[in-house]
């Protein structure tokens, strides 16, 4: 379960930039639900992200993860609560350790790390059974550099690596946006089946509202850092792409509005 | 040139070997541009040589001019992730501090110890010339260290101290304590600088105020020559070539700067040092792997 209330967050308080990101912000997402969230740039999704996962610390708020109120833990404490997919391919994967070093780096999340060897023949055997699955052959090539690897292929084994440890939540943060449309479907596919698998409480950032409606059981909106719109059961499975970019849009033209009044 | 010369060369490779490999450590695996080794090389050999004259066994000297090393590293690396200092400057400042400390610890800028008890003593009694002797228990310690080390970079703590010179963000969302890995990483780096300065001044017979100047450029050359001579593929070949590559760097020099013909001498190894560095850094070619090295730093 992930219960945030009233989170906010100002990147450069009292500066001419100042940028009130997150105003407020309350989610609360039940167990093993699979929520998506849109909005525009600058909604604050990504801080939303990033506060959940410990890489910011929000100035004020509670979000509890599980059952544990975890708003003052750093990223690393979190990560035993928390996996987490970057939008960029380069930030979830070390491109310069082989592929068996990621994933060995991925299953030893949450627990405390000795001094035994990082490889053995039991996890290299687990990763092989874990890879085999993608049907990309990287089960042959687990001493590759990750950075030979596409940027799909990385996403695919960014996805491995958060359900190698029994976390009961992921974050996925626009991990399709890079990719191309092939391999888009691929990665969606993938999560959807992994997710559904581990039975994973999942937040999935995107750009796209057909993504959006498709995957999940939920969809929020957030705009100036705040939830303006959370549908789901049968409203949301009525919905089509073109209902959900009119709201859109009204959300922002009511901004608009308030921003004429204000001016006038 | 002759054996002698030879093995001294083979011996002090071996040495800075133990440099090189700490140098691989903090440029390399931590991605931290770490100058402190310019002081604590003298540092190791500073404490050892001021226990041995007064009175204490090597062996513990020895011990101790290695955890002095990686006090010096804490130095820099709090520094940093306490304060926000710039790697760079705050090794730096660690550097400058411990050359007064250093000169605190000697009580004068150099000591002897050609007369004292050194590790060397025990294997004495063994029919083994002096010139032979040397290069052989330098190369014993060293490679046992260099062992140590490989094998500690291939644990789940080496990994993860790897993953967070490579990609911060990534190995804190896999919950590793980025600061902690860093801490112990430039402490063992250091350390093993102490360790190198204490069987310097142990071999040499003396410790010298001025005998860290321009270790880690030496380092860095020993770690190029290694990378490019030899595969770096798996931690435990990396490793064996930072002391592989500073032997052949040291024979390298020795044979210059015996060749008359080039007229060098041995005051000159610092700027024939500085000069091939450079020339590693300017030389074109993807495979370059000094450019990397400092493209890398932030």
């Amino acid at each position: 379960m992930i219960a945030v209330q009233d989170l906010r967050i100002t990147f450069g308080k009292g500066t001419a930039i100042e940028n009130k990101a997150l105003q407020g912000v309350d989610l609360t997402v039940a167990n093993g639900e699979f929520v998506t969230v849109i909005g525009s740039n600058g909604a604050g999704k990504s801080t939303l992200m990033n506060c959940l996962t410990g890489e910011l610390i929000a100035d004020s708020g509670s979000i509890v993860i599980g059952d544990q109120e975890v708003s003052r833990w750093n990223a690393a404490k979190r990560s035993r609560l928390v996996s987490r997919v970057f939008q960029d391919p380069l930030a979830g994967t070390c491109e310069n350790l082989t592929i068996e070093e990621n994933l060995a780096l991925a299953h030893s999340r949450g627990t405390n790390r000795g001094f035994g060897r990082a490889i053995n023949n039991y996890k290299r055997e687990l990763f092989r059974e874990r890879l085999s699955r993608l049907r990309l052959g990287l089960e042959s090539r687990l001493e590759d550099k990750m950075g030979l690897l596409s940027g799909g292929q990385r996403q695919a084994v960014s996805l491995i690596m958060a359900t190698l440890q029994p976390t009961k939540t992921l974050l996925l943060d626009e991990h399709t946006a890079a990719l191309d449309p092939r391999m888009q479907a691929f990665v969606l596919e993938l999560t959807h089946d992994l997710v559904e698998e581990e039975g994973m409480t999942t937040l999935m950032i995107t750009h796209s509202m057909g993504q959006a409606l498709q995957f999940g059981s939920r969809t929020v909106m957030l705009h100036e850092g705040q939830v303006v719109l959370d549908v789901s059961g049968q409203e949301r499975s009525k919905m089509t792409i073109h209902d959900l970019v009119d709201m859109f849009a009204k959300v922002r033209g009511e901004q608009l509005d308030s921003d004429s009044l204000l001016l006038g | 040139m002759n054996i002698v010369s030879l093995m001294g060369a083979v011996e002090l490779g071996l040495i800075f070997g133990l440099i090189a490999l700490a140098v691989f450590l903090s440029f390399r695996v931590l991605d931290f541009p770490d100058l402190t080794i310019d002081g604590s090389f003298p540092l190791g050999a500073a404490v050892c040589a001021t226990m041995i004259i007064g009175g204490s066994s090597p062996l513990l000297a020895t011990l101790v001019a290695f955890i002095a090393g990686g006090i010096a590293g804490l130095v820099t690396a709090f520094l940093h992730l306490r304060f926000k200092i710039m790697n760079l400057l705050a090794s730096i400042l660690t550097m400058i501090a411990l050359y007064s400390i250093n000169l605190r610890i000697m009580g004068r800028p150099n000591l002897a110890l050609i007369t004292e008890d050194t590790i060397l003593t025990p294997f004495l009694g063994l029919d083994i010339k002096m010139y032979l002797l040397k290069p052989l228990v330098a190369g014993v310690i060293v490679l046992v260290v260099a062992l140590i080390v490989a094998r500690f970079l291939n644990s789940d703590y080496g990994l993860s101290m790897r993953a967070t010179g490579a990609n911060q963000k990534m190995a804190r969302a896999q919950g590793i304590d980025t600061n902690r890995t860093t801490y112990v990483g430039m402490a063992l780096s250091n350390a093993l600088v102490g360790l190198a300065g204490a069987l310097f001044a142990q071999m040499n017979g003396f410790a010298d105020i001025t005998i860290g100047t321009g270790t880690i450029v030496i380092g860095l050359a020993a770690l190029i020559a290694g990378e490019a001579l030899f595969s770096t593929r798996g931690m435990l070949l990396a490793v064996l070539a930072c002391i592989f590559g500073s032997v052949v760097y040291r024979l390298a020099i020795a044979f210059a700067l015996k060749a008359d013909a080039i007229g060098l001498q041995s005051s000159d190894l610092n700027l024939v040092t500085a000069v091939l560095v450079v020339i590693a850094l300017v030389l074109p070619g993807a495979k370059n792997p000094l450019k990397n090295l400092m493209k890398r730093g932030k």
